[in-house]
């Protein structure tokens, strides 16, 4: 039972995981895309569409990731080109996202989807415990773990990562220093619509393969609120996803153990351990602030 | 290929700031139409009835009323937290917790009747408010706790602690069970501006008012100077003697009270009774009217008239074209961009450059 | 024959009989609806979207015109668009949604000759205001009695939204439908809080799974738990349509609400000029309630399902039949009594058995 338990979890993790990690890597270059919810739900549609059509997941799940891609591009456009405010831009990115998606998946209500089956890794998911849990799963897991762990070695152990944290830091002296900051900042955008769009096809091509509109259902804000809450750093985002997921899944065994609490208490309890780990780690104030991007949602045009 | 260039300006100009708002309008025209001729629909029949039909009956100028009046009351509050550089995006959940509060009193002792219930009810709705704002405020401020997660985070416990109300302990005996509090007494609701023409209630009065003093203290008074001074460069203001964590509650308090002054309007003007839900995401809505009004209170009346204007004509062309609710959105989306992307020109040059020599002219 | 909540209207105000006035025919209605989600949500509004399709395909478009409003929030947005409505020419107006209450009874002052339906709704306060709703939980007995029959375990989950009469009614039905038939049987209940997530749904449905159930019912709206439990090798009703195709081989019936043959009778009633108000309330006998094909289940079973399925239709069985306890134990009806529809319209408690403790 522990096992169903934790795959449970895994799979309700996942797609928060994969999209905080991107968000994460655009917050680090200096740019806040509320438009997370948006992404995803695009990469959603797209993913199921193509899978549908031509019956292979795999497909779909290109098809998601591209089209976050493209969504994160619009938010570019208008966000690195034009110099709009991030917080503003993001919320309309995720306004269009939920209409265009409902318009274009119109005619797949009601159909059932094409699953992304689960690739057991030989050998390995035959291991006693934790076989089945980390070699037995579908590929977004392992796809959400290595991008977790990839994304700590680009940021921490990588030049170009570097580069990316000084334009996050201090765009101006970024810039004086010759790095190209908007050409950063475009590349950190995409991957985290990349990321957005795969998480968007996790929801319809593993977590519940079908499609119905306004299914993302506000994940794509938890992801945000992830970020913030690793305070900008991917070890803690794994953590946070799956605290978060352990969090709403606990309460749903509570219940059905009949546990007699308030279901709105219970479910409100992610919201209120968030804030309460959120507290206790940023009283370390030092390390939270060496962790935050200084040019967060600023706007960068170079002079000349 | 083709580049876009954008350069900043000496000085914003004035003349764009008048008319950006003109080109976002042609540019969202240009654009809608070719998206309504992509589903078949009269561009101009649709163009019609999203912009001008809302406008032409006094009722729906009245609805207009009622749909803006939140909005800008709650983004009025939202101008001086990101002025200040305080990101607060949980004014839903003030919103609700300022309903939850200013609705105590008629519901918990609906015996207590006269003159004075409403005063005090509006006064609780903006203690709510505040309340729920002092929360990032003092975990900001105490263990600098980011806002942006915290004020988010509360939006989701709000909302709950407002659904177990509702169902629980301030159900309506009368209900069959259903999750409702009991009706408002008639010294509870909030009145309408002018019975005879529509339903507009006074928070509309309150949200123009709202706007007009916040410009005020923004802009000519030393708090607004406070303000203003620690949201661009924060450690000039540190120098002159300004504390950053009074700018933080002032700032919080001031939008969570103005979020929660309009919970309570809105639950006593329009709806006349708690409900599970009792806002269609105004706290959120009210993040993009403060940007579309460029942060300054009385722009933001004009952009939340906007908005809602969208709103509303999204729904005039669903009745009159059958355009979908999610064709309204995507045109919403559309205008917001470009209303966002127009507003670039005041402060940027923007070039259309080809590759290696200088070309072309101004977009 | 409708059965009216009589009893409930003695909350209306006031009750007019229809004046003379509304005998007068119309050559053509334009019928309106208000939907709570999208129509593409594959649940209530998506139903109630195919209501409005079936009356214009058998009333015909040259009798009925209709338009709609999806995903209109409850509040002050839903009395906006009613009068919309009311102004723009429609003659009978569908509100869907049990929050859009108030705001229809407050427009149907304003708009005397527009007739307005509320959907779950028990405010009639003007002679304009009809109401109307579904038992769904004659379905609910229906399922209650297959899935003792057919569990191993002797439990089934139940993925429940929100502590409302109807839910509470259905877990109710359920669970004595399946006493009929083991009187040991277990439910566990789980408040998803939500009509509509489809990933909570299905964290809802894998949940009751961990814990032992091997069939699934919900009173949510999404086809998560159905794929689930597809996914899992378990069996599950489906909820508001038929959900067949999200699992072949699971599904063992849905409960379908079907609101054509009503939205065909009150749209006809306005075109003959013999629209009253009314209270209705129907269930099987009436065509609202709808079981989807008894599959993945032995004949005999089957066979069962329908015998009951047939004495509810005719009025023969009522699944809220004495002698019931309460969840105390306390007595709630004696030997042979049938519940009242007042009372079934406001329950708020559960019967002996059921182990969760009701959301108060």
């Amino acid at each position: 039972m522990l096992e169903a338990i934790l795959l449970t979890i895994a799979t309700a993790a996942t797609p928060l995981l994969l999209a905080a990690i991107g968000e994460l890597v655009a917050e680090r270059s200096g740019v806040l895309n509320l438009g997370v919810e948006g992404m995803m739900i695009m990469g959603a549609v797209a993913a199921f569409a193509v899978a549908y059509t031509t019956g292979n997941p795999w497909l779909g799940a290109l098809a998601g990731a591209l089209a976050g891609v493209s969504f994160s591009l619009l938010f570019g456009l208008l966000t690195l080109t034009l110099a709009t405010n991030q917080v503003a831009s993001g919320l309309a990115l995720t306004i269009l996202g939920l209409g265009a998606s409902g318009m274009l998946g119109e005619s797949f209500v009601g159909l059932p989807g094409v699953k992304l089956e689960a690739v057991s890794i030989p050998v390995l998911s035959d291991l006693p415990l934790v076989g089945r849990l980390l070699f037995g799963q579908d590929p977004f897991f392992y796809l959400s773990i290595l991008l977790g762990i990839g994304v700590w070695w680009f940021l921490f152990r990588s030049r170009a990562g570097l580069e990316l944290r000084s334009v996050g830091a201090n765009h101006a002296s970024a810039h004086a220093l010759g790095l190209k900051v908007i050409r950063v900042r475009y590349l950190a955008v995409m991957f985290g619509g990349l990321c957005a769009g795969l998480a968007g096809a996790q929801l319809t091509l593993v977590y519940t393969p079908q499609w119905v509109e306004n299914m993302s259902a506000g994940r794509g804000w938890i992801a945000l609120a992830l970020v913030v809450f690793a305070s900008w750093r991917p070890g803690r985002i794994v953590v946070g996803a799956y605290l978060f997921g352990a969090v709403s899944i606990g309460q749903l065994h509570a219940q059905a153990l009949g546990i007699g609490l308030p279901s709105q208490l219970l479910s409100a309890l992610p919201y209120l351990a968030t804030i309460a780990v959120l507290v206790l780690i940023s009283r370390d104030r030092r390390a939270t602030l060496m962790n935050t991007p200084a040019s967060l949602g600023q706007p960068f045009v170079p002079d000349r | 290929m083709i580049r876009i260039e954008v350069t900043r300006r000496p000085q914003p100009s004035r003349l764009l700031s008048a008319f950006s708002p003109l080109i976002a309008l042609g540019l969202t025209i240009i654009a809608g139409s070719i998206m309504f001729m992509a589903l078949g629909k009269n561009p101009v029949a649709a163009l019609y009835s999203y912009f001008v039909e809302p406008l032409t009956e006094v009722w729906s100028l009245h609805e207009l009323a009622i749909k803006a009046a939140p909005l800008i009351l709650i983004a009025v509050g939202l101008s001086v937290c990101y002025r200040a550089n305080v990101w607060n995006i949980g004014a839903e959940g003030q919103f609700t917790f300022g309903a939850i509060f200013g609705s105590a009193l008629p519901v918990l002792l609906p015996g207590f009747q006269g003159p004075l219930v409403l005063p005090l009810m509006l006064l609780c709705g903006v203690v709510g408010g505040m309340a729920w704002a002092f929360i990032p405020a003092v975990l900001k401020v105490r263990f600098g706790t980011n806002e942006i997660l915290t004020s988010l985070m509360l939006v989701y416990v709000a909302g709950l602690f407002l659904d177990w109300l509702v169902r629980g302990p301030w159900r309506s005996p009368e209900g069959f069970n259903f999750p409702e509090t009991i009706r408002f007494h008639e010294d509870a609701v909030l009145p309408a501006i002018w019975f005879a023409s529509g339903r507009a209630h006074w928070g509309f009065v309150f949200a123009i008012v709202a706007a007009v003093a916040v410009w005020f203290l923004l802009e000519r008074t030393l708090k607004g100077f406070e303000i203003r001074m620690m949201g661009q460069s924060p450690r000039a203001a540190r120098f002159a003697g300004f504390s950053s964590g009074k700018v933080v509650f002032f700032a919080l308090l001031l939008s969570g009270g103005l979020a929660g002054l309009a919970g309570i309007s809105e639950v006593s003007g329009a709806i006349g009774q708690l409900r599970p839900v009792i806002s269609p995401g105004y706290g959120f809505a009210a993040i993009i009217v403060a940007f579309l009004g460029r942060l300054n209170p009385l722009g933001i009346i004009a952009a939340g008239l906007v908005l809602a204007l969208s709103y509303l004509g999204g729904e005039a062309a669903q009745i009159s074209l059958g355009i979908s609710d999610k064709a309204a959105r995507v045109f919403q989306g559309l205008l917001l961009f470009f209303v966002l992307a127009s507003d670039t020109l005041i402060h940027y040059r923007v070039r259309l450059m080809r590759t290696v020599k200088a070309g072309g002219g101004d977009a | 024959m409708k059965k009216t909540l009589t009893t409930l209207a003695a909350t209306a105000a006031v009750i007019l009989t229809a004046s003379a006035a509304m005998a007068q025919g119309m050559d053509k209605v334009k019928a309106c609806f208000i939907y709570v989600g999208p129509v593409g949500d594959f649940g209530w509004s998506y139903q109630h979207d195919q209501g409005r399709q079936y009356a214009e395909k058998t009333l015909g478009t040259d009798k009925v015109e209709t338009a709609f409003l999806e995903s209109v929030p409850e509040g002050a947005d839903a009395e906006r668009a009613i009068e919309r409505f009311a102004r723009s020419g429609c003659n009978i107006i569908f509100t869907t949604s049990f929050g859009y209450m108030d705001a229809t009874n407050k427009v149907a002052a304003q708009f005397p000759d527009v007739k307005f339906e509320h959907a779950t709704g028990y405010k009639r306060e003007h002679p304009n205001v009809a109401t109307y709703d579904s038992k769904f939980f004659q379905g609910r007995y229906v399922i209650g009695q297959i899935a003792a029959k057919l569990s191993k375990t002797g439990s089934a989950g139940y993925i429940a939204s929100f502590p409302i009469p109807e839910v509470v009614q259905g877990i109710n039905s359920f669970m004595l439908g399946a006493q009929s038939i083991n009187p040991d049987f277990k439910v566990k209940v789980v408040w998803v809080n939500t009509w509509f997530d489809p990933g909570k749904e299905s964290d809802a449905a894998k949940a009751l799974l961990d814990q032992g159930v091997d069939i699934l019912t919900q009173h949510t709206d999404s086809t998560a738990p159905m794929q689930v439990a597809a996914e899992r090798g378990a069996m599950a009703f489906g909820q508001a349509s038929d959900m067949i195709a999200f699992g072949p081989n699971t599904q063992l019936t849905s409960i379908i609400d079907d609101w054509g043959p009503y939205y065909v009778e009150r749209i006809k009633a306005v075109l003959d000029g013999t629209w009253t108000q009314t209270a209705t309330w129907a269930g099987m006998a009436e065509g609202h309630v709808v079981m989807a094909p008894y599959t993945n289940m032995p004949d005999d079973v089957k066979a069962m399902a329908e015998a009951t399925q047939a004495k509810i239709t005719s009025g023969e069985f009522h699944p809220f039949t004495g002698p019931i306890m309460k969840q105390d134990g306390t007595e709630w009806l004696a030997q042979g009594v049938v519940a009242d529809d007042a009372t079934l319209a406001g329950l708020n408690f559960y019967v002996k058995g059921i182990e969760d403790k009701l959301p108060q």
